[in-house]
């Protein structure tokens, strides 16, 4: 009975959770972010690291980022920059060489995806022993705020159509809120070749191919973002070229 | 023609399905792409449709089945084109909006913001 109790704990001890932030021009968002994440994994007592990976960005986020290290310690912000933008497949490759968790988190650091669902994410994967567990805004309690008729059309559209076609078994594949076995993102990111929503997709298509179990948390996205960057015309046509592409050759 | 080229796919499926069967490899099920598994699926559709509606086989069916299958792709297409504009727009209807995680983002940007210039961030 000891013995197993001691076996439990230093399970515990031994999952640490690092969260990948890739960031660019975040110098408003990334202290909120960071504040939020400390505060939640603070209350849910797991061991965390944040690895914030710059790209350069023109703003000073970097120096924000290095303020943030002082206030909160080098043990817990890693910074680790890169030069330039060089998109998100090679910052997750870069974020995860320099991560001691066994669990990577990956989320957007425009406080569009919100700390306090990281809780439930751990608590999924350990129920089912998921491979990964993604954040869905179409099932549930998941939503959006900040979206208009239009914006909501395209987006359930583009679900309908990828669910018809790649059949993937996950309600959400463009969202990018998820945590995962550090050995399968490190897996997955080696096999996929494509770039922004199609990326996202193609990580839960072959995380399928490649008998990976996947598991669902409803959350919510606040965007804030939208009203500035519309979605427009090229992304909509990239992302059907992407989708199938993905169709042709998963 | 047209039939012919399917009947000729479906043979085709049919065979390599076959032979990789007898080399034990069901492993061809997980390595066929959507599309391949689509195309499949279409053209055994599409070789029954063919056999019942112009009686390939010659099993004198009763007209009625012959009436019933010929206008069948198209009945389908648009069932489908139905289910398709429904479902996606109940699911925009549903879209859930999250006006309490907003509203509780800007409370906690408020309180981070403060936390933070205790802390000694200079923004």
């Amino acid at each position: 009975m000891a013995s197993r109790r001691g076996n439990a704990k230093t399970e515990k001890q031994s999952d640490k959770y690092s969260v990948l932030l890739p960031t660019y021009n975040e110098r408003e968002n990334l202290p909120l972010i960071v504040w939020l994440l400390v505060k939640y994994f603070g209350e849910s007592k797991y061991d965390y690291e944040i690895i914030v990976i710059d790209d350069g960005s023109p703003d000073g986020t970097l120096q924000i980022a290095e303020q943030l290290q002082k206030i909160y310690g080098a043990d817990r912000i890693l910074l680790r920059p890169r030069a330039q933008k060089l998109g998100l497949g090679t910052a997750y490759i870069h974020g995860i060489k320099h991560a001691s968790g066994n669990f990577v988190i990956i989320m957007d650091a425009d406080l569009s995806h919100h700390p306090k669902f990281i809780a439930q994410f751990i608590e999924k994967q350990k129920e089912g022993g998921y491979d990964l567990v993604s954040g869905t805004r179409y099932r549930g309690d998941g939503g959006v705020y900040g979206w208009d008729l239009r914006r909501k059309l395209i987006s359930r559209g583009a679900n309908f159509i990828t669910q018809v076609l790649l059949r993937p078994g996950a309600s959400d594949l463009t969202g990018s809120f998820r945590l995962y076995k550090k050995d399968v993102l490190e897996k997955l990111v080696e096999q996929c070749v494509s770039k922004g929503y199609v990326f996202q997709m193609e990580m839960i298509v072959r995380a399928r191919q490649l008998g990976y179990t996947v598991g669902e948390v409803p959350i919510s996205f606040v965007d804030r973002v939208y009203g500035e960057s519309k979605l427009g015309g090229n992304e909509i046509v990239s992302f059907l070229k992407g989708l199938l592409t993905l169709f042709a050759t998963t | 023609m047209f039939l012919d080229m399917l009947f000729l796919k479906y043979k085709i499926s049919c065979g390599f399905f076959i032979y990789n069967l007898a080399l034990h490899r069901p492993t061809i099920f997980l390595t066929m792409t959507k599309l391949l598994e689509w195309l499949l699926g279409v053209s055994l559709i599409g070789v029954a449709w063919g056999l019942v509606t112009f009686d390939l086989l010659d099993l004198k069916f009763p007209p009625q089945y012959r009436e019933l299958a010929w206008p069948m792709p198209v009945y389908l297409l648009v069932a489908f084109g139905c289910y398709s504009l429904a479902t996606v727009g109940y699911r925009v209807a549903m879209f859930n909006d999250c006006e309490d995680a907003a509203k509780e983002l800007q409370a906690q940007i408020k309180e981070a913001k403060e936390d933070l210039k205790k802390k000694g961030l200079k923004m």
